[in-house]
This record gives structure tokens, C-alpha cells and sequence, in this order.
């Protein structure tokens, strides 16, 4: 087996940054025209801060909602895919370190995945 | 306004924003908050969340592109983004005990500054003194060029590094790539050719936007009845905007009317905040 290279990791986090943002796009369309059919003649005001409805709040609710064909899930869906995308993206380049036996930037990489873990749970704490 | 008006508005309204952020290079982020908050009323809170989503989907697709074609310098941007990620995660959370009237002036400081940033020249610039800090992490790097592979090295990481801790709590706080403090940091400071400069910020951009996000999406900031227009629509006009690119080669006055634009909603986004009607 040839060596892991630079140019391969390039490859590879090219092709999961389109393919993350292809697919989720995708999700987010799809969910878009439902909630267009269901919801197009229903009033919105966005003028005043109030959160999200309840049933796209929690991964419970997203979840239910998907199988009940809501539009809104659906779309809440597709974006916390958008969301992963560069931080699979961050995997990916950990792994490639790994494999490239740098382990200074192994280090550095797995720092900025904690930093996003840590402020996922702060999110949620606060 | 009805679910299908306001959603076509918005779409038409974000293609705009990304065909212009794509062609001037300043991002469609800057130009949807205004857009949302002063022509349709939308609270600046869920501005923020979906300009956040369209930012995403952006700097991703693009970064695809740029990544593939090697002049990315991928370790200095992994190197970078601990900057990054901690400042937006701060920004994320400090967002929260901040007036809106003081995020709605401090984002058209920001959006002035990026005017101005996108109209000055680029001068291609290689240094090739070494820096003992950028040797051991490896910062220093090579691009194709017209002329076969060009190499620089990187001065003052430290002074970067601190510039994109700047950059990253302005990204988290006001949901924007912060693209121009990015490249302010790397062009400015590190003395980094601006090819990979401008790649290697977009690189970044997507994680750093993640990274504030993940706080946004629990708060709710992030709506998806609002957000599938502003990412739908950004992404499809930074895509035709770097069609058009690619065919013509200068774009000088759509830079200058581009920034004017901006200074005048930037101009409007801080009277607003002055007088607290944001």
C-alpha cells in the first residue's frame, strides 16, 4: 500500500464537503417543499424573538417529525447535517493525520473537535 | 405575510446576496442580515441563525473546490481554527448577554470595515523568511502556480493566532464568516500570499460557523422555516457567482457599487441600533 499523502487528504475532504453539502441541501429542499404545500397560506411574523416551535427543538421531536412528513423537521433535519458537515470534515482530517504519522497536528485537530464538543454542551447548558 | 411570499422574497433577496458576496469575495453573510432585519423585520436573533446556515453551506461548497486544486494550506488552517472555534464558541455564548442595539451597531463596524477590506488592492506577495514557530508547526507550504510550485513561509503566527481569536468571537457573535478579519489576519499579519489566504480563510469558515452553531441550534436561534430560503438561496448565487468569475476576469465596479451598497446598510444597521428601533 502506497504511503497516505497531503494530496490524498485533500481528495478526501473535498469529497465529503461537497458530498455533506449535496446531501444536505438536498434534505433541506425536500423538507422546504413540504412545509411550503402544508404551510403556504399560514401567516408568519418573524418580527419578534420567540425560539422555534416545540417539535423542532429537541433531536426527539426532529425525529418524530420526519416520520410524520412535517416540512419543518425535515429542514431541521438537513441543516444539523449541514452543521456536521465541516466537523466530519475534522474527523476526517484527524484520521489523516494519523495515518500520515504526524501526531503534532493529530493533537491540534483532535483540540479543535473538543472545542466544538465543548461548545455543544455549553449550548446546551446555558 | 404568508409562508409562500416571504419565502420567495427571501430566496430571491439571498440569491442576490450570494451572487454579489461571491463575486466581490465579501461573503453573502454580511449582506442577508441587513437584508432581513431592515427591508423585511426580522428579529436580528433569528437573522443571525439562518445567516449562520447560509454560511455554512457556502464556505463548504467552495472549500471543495479550492481544496481539490492544492492551494489550501490545510495544517495552517487545522492550525488556525483552535483560534477560530474557541472565539465563536465564545461569541456563541457570550451573544446571549448582549443588547441587541450593541450587536446592530458592532455588525455595521464590521460590515464597513469589510467594504473597505474588499476594495483595497491585492498585491501577490512571497516571503521567504523563516519564522522558528511556523518551521516546527509545519505552516510553511507551497501552491501551484502559473510558473510551477511557488513557496513562502509564514511570519508572526502568534499575532495571526490572536487576530483569528478576534475573528472568531466577531463570526460567533454576529453569525458571519468574519472572511475579511480572516484574511486582514493571514494577508496582514502572517504575510501569507493572498491566493492561499483567501482559500485557506474560506477553508476555516465553515468549522468556525459549526462551532457557533451548535449553540445557536439549541437556543433557537437557527428557524428552518427561515433558514431553507436564506441557505437555498445563498448557496445557488455563490455558485453562479463563481461561474461568472471564471469567465470575466476583472470586477472592479461591482466592487465600488457593491461597497456602497454595504456602507449604506451598514449606515442604516447602526442608526437602527443607536436608536434602538432594530
Amino acid at each position: 500500500m502506497n504511503k497516505f499523502k497531503d494530496t490524498d487528504m485533500q481528495a478526501v475532504i473535498g469529497w465529503i464537503l461537497r458530498t455533506g453539502v449535496l446531501v444536505s441541501m438536498s434534505v433541506i429542499f425536500i423538507g422546504g417543499v413540504i412545509y411550503l404545500y402544508r404551510h403556504g397560506q399560514t401567516h408568519v411574523d418573524y418580527s419578534k424573538f420567540v425560539g422555534v416551535p416545540d417539535f423542532v427543538s429537541n433531536p426527539g421531536g426532529i425525529i418524530q417529525g420526519i416520520f410524520t412528513l412535517r416540512g419543518r423537521a425535515i429542514i431541521q433535519a438537513g441543516i444539523i447535517l449541514l452543521i456536521a458537515t465541516p466537523v466530519i470534515r475534522v474527523v476526517f482530517s484527524a484520521i489523516g493525520f494519523v495515518m500520515e504519522k504526524d501526531y503534532l497536528y493529530t493533537a491540534i485537530t483532535v483540540l479543535v473537535l473538543l472545542i466544538i464538543l465543548t461548545s455543544m454542551i455549553s449550548g446546551h447548558a446555558g | 405575510m404568508s409562508v409562500t411570499v416571504l419565502t420567495l422574497i427571501i430566496l430571491v433577496g439571498s440569491y442576490l446576496a450570494g451572487l454579489l458576496g461571491s463575486l466581490t469575495g465579501l461573503g453573502g453573510g454580511v449582506v442577508i442580515i441587513p437584508l432581513l432585519t431592515i427591508l423585511l423585520g426580522v428579529d436580528i436573533q433569528y437573522a443571525i441563525g439562518a445567516s449562520l446556515i447560509s454560511v455554512i453551506a457556502t464556505s463548504s461548497g467552495s472549500a471543495a473546490a479550492y481544496v481539490k486544486e492544492g492551494i489550501t494550506n490545510i495544517r495552517l488552517g487545522m492550525f488556525l481554527e483552535i483560534a477560530t472555534t474557541a472565539g465563536a464558541m465564545v461569541g456563541a455564548l457570550i451573544a446571549v448577554y448582549i443588547p441587541t442595539n450593541f450587536i446592530a451597531v458592532l455588525f455595521g463596524v464590521i460590515l464597513i470595515l469589510s467594504a473597505v477590506m474588499s476594495l483595497r488592492k491585492k498585491s501577490q506577495q512571497i516571503h521567504q523568511q523563516k519564522s522558528v514557530l511556523a518551521e516546527k508547526l509545519k505552516l510553511n507550504g507551497s501552491f501551484p502556480g502559473p510558473t510551477g510550485e511557488v513557496t513562502y513561509s509564514v511570519r508572526n503566527v502568534g499575532g495571526g493566532f490572536f487576530m483569528m481569536l478576534f475573528a472568531g468571537v466577531i463570526s460567533g457573535l454576529l453569525g458571519i464568516g468574519s472572511g475579511a478579519l480572516k484574511v486582514l489576519a493571514m494577508d496582514g499579519i502572517m504575510r501569507i500570499p493572498f491566493k492561499v489566504s483567501t482559500t485557506t480563510s474560506n477553508f476555516m469558515i465553515g468549522v468556525t460557523a459549526a462551532a457557533s452553531a451548535v449553540v445557536y441550534l439549541q437556543r433557537g436561534y437557527i428557524d428552518p422555516g427561515l433558514s431553507m430560503p436564506v441557505a437555498i438561496g445563498v448557496l445557488l448565487g455563490a455558485l453562479s457567482g463563481s461561474k461568472i468569475l471564471v469567465h470575466t476576469s476583472s470586477s472592479g465596479w461591482l466592487r465600488v457599487v457593491f461597497a456602497v451598497v454595504v456602507t449604506f446598510l451598514a449606515s442604516q444597521m447602526i442608526y437602527k441600533g443607536i436608536t434602538g428601533t432594530i
